[in-house]
């Protein structure tokens, strides 16, 4: 009964991983549908405000934004990277900073410098290990995204825009796609392409808009609020999606874990019956011998 | 359209209503208006404050939103309400906030490497110890 004792602490140590790594899916398979429903809620408002854009951009010919103005020559790149704030969900994290790292390794290679902004610790963790330049950051979003949190960050970037300190900046972020699936992508937030603020549908004549807004006061700073708020909405809903997929990564993730805890302890429990029935076998052979040679 | 429109209120975080009202009194930047069905298209800003709606055979209904934009189309009203309190100085502020955030986190990136070298050392000397341990069990 040599390993008896090891192999029956090491099962009880499985089992108490395993009591943990069920609890964790538990939480995070309720967190899961809380954070689907705040997407799904985000939604009409990025509609909404998105429609509009598409409106005024198309009417609007006195004044044109400057996100919506396409430069020519690229230097700098601002990426926006959205991560989780704690691990355990799998490859998420891992899938989008890989994604971005790839992406920043064609970019330098093409001497643009990149400047990044980091949502969630994860990514933080990681743009400062490899050296990357982060000039702003949120960590520590908890469960609930918040506008307000958000805003400051954003705001750099897009300042950062309009003073040409960048010509073009993306978000990395998981798309939440279902449950089993979530993917890693990479979006253009500005200059706006048209397909972005069109959506799908094409553009013919019959669409095209003949009338314009009265802007009150003017145009410039209505327009300007419009656009700004836009791209925080394309953010918030990056953010949103971002929780959504992680917690049903975690989700499954746990669950893996606790099936294979499952397996292990099988296993466990077969070599220790095992090992207890060698034994046993051992000492009745050796009482039969004992009693022959008596 | 007659005698209604469509109002939708709508911010990041939730719809907050939705459907077809009579007639809506909203606080903008320039001083409250009110919008009636077939209002000219307008776009503008909107301060902090109650907005009125007038559903059909329905009480007067009040609602808070803390500024946003208002959108007037021909047979759709939407406004976009924020849901955080906005200012140009306080964005700035927090713009600031975000931008030494990451300098300072990126000034203690040292210490966070030393804790994760501890960490590593912690976890070296708790196997020498454990293994300590196994060999004392294996002599008696």
């Amino acid at each position: 009964m040599a390993g008896s004792r090891e192999i029956r602490n090491k099962i009880k140590s499985v089992k108490n991983t395993q009591k943990i790594t069920r609890a964790m899916e538990m939480v995070a398979a309720s967190k899961m549908r809380k954070a689907q429903d705040r997407m799904k809620k985000a939604r009409p408002y990025g509609e909404k405000i998105r429609n509009v854009a598409a409106h005024m951009s198309g009417a609007n010919t006195e004044y044109r934004h400057p996100f919506l103005i396409e430069r020519d020559t690229v230097k700098r790149v601002g990426i926006i990277v959205v991560t989780s704030d704690k691990g355990l969900c799998g490859g998420l994290n891992t899938n989008v900073l890989r994604k971005a790292l790839n992406q920043m390794k064609i970019w330098q290679s093409e001497g643009e410098q990149i400047e990044v902004c980091c949502i969630g610790n994860k990514g933080f963790g990681f743009m400062s290990r490899i050296n990357a330049t982060v000039i702003s950051q949120v960590v520590g979003l908890g469960d609930t995204p918040d506008m307000a949190k958000l805003i400051g960050a954003v705001k750099v970037m897009l300042d950062g825009y309009t003073q040409d300190h960048f010509d073009r900046v993306f978000i990395y972020y998981n798309r939440f796609i279902n449950t089993m699936k979530q993917e890693p992508v990479m979006e253009q937030l500005l200059p706006l392409t048209n397909e972005r603020i069109h959506g799908d549908k094409k553009e013919d004549d019959t669409s095209r808009v003949t009338w314009d807004y009265l802007y009150e006061p003017e145009a410039k700073p209505v327009i300007d609020d419009l656009m700004i708020r836009y791209i925080e909405a394309l953010v918030y809903q990056a953010v949103t999606e971002n929780m959504a997929s992680e917690q049903s990564a975690r989700m499954v993730a746990m669950k893996a874990a606790s099936d294979n805890a499952g397996n292990v302890i099988d296993e466990l429990t077969l070599i220790y019956n095992k090992s207890r029935q060698a034994a046993i076998t051992k000492e009745l052979s050796e009482i039969v011998g004992g009693a022959a040679a008596v | 359209m007659g005698t209604v429109f469509h109002l939708d209120i709508v911010s990041a975080e939730e719809s907050i209503y939705s459907g077809p009202v009579e007639f809506v009194v909203a606080p903008a930047q320039m001083g409250e208006i009110g919008v009636y069905p077939r209002h000219t298209p307008l776009l503008t800003r909107i301060k902090s404050g109650m907005v009125r709606i007038k559903a059909q055979l329905k009480e007067e209904e009040l609602v808070y939103v803390s500024g946003g934009m208002l959108e007037v189309q021909p047979d759709v009203v939407t406004i976009l309400a924020d849901t955080a309190v906005r200012s140009h100085d306080l964005d700035e502020t927090k713009a600031i906030e975000a931008k030494k955030a990451a300098e300072e986190a990126l000034k203690n990136r040292e210490s966070d490497i030393d804790y994760a070298k501890a960490q590593a050392e912690l976890m070296e000397a708790m196997a020498q110890l454990a293994a300590i341990d196994k060999l004392r069990k294996r002599k008696h």
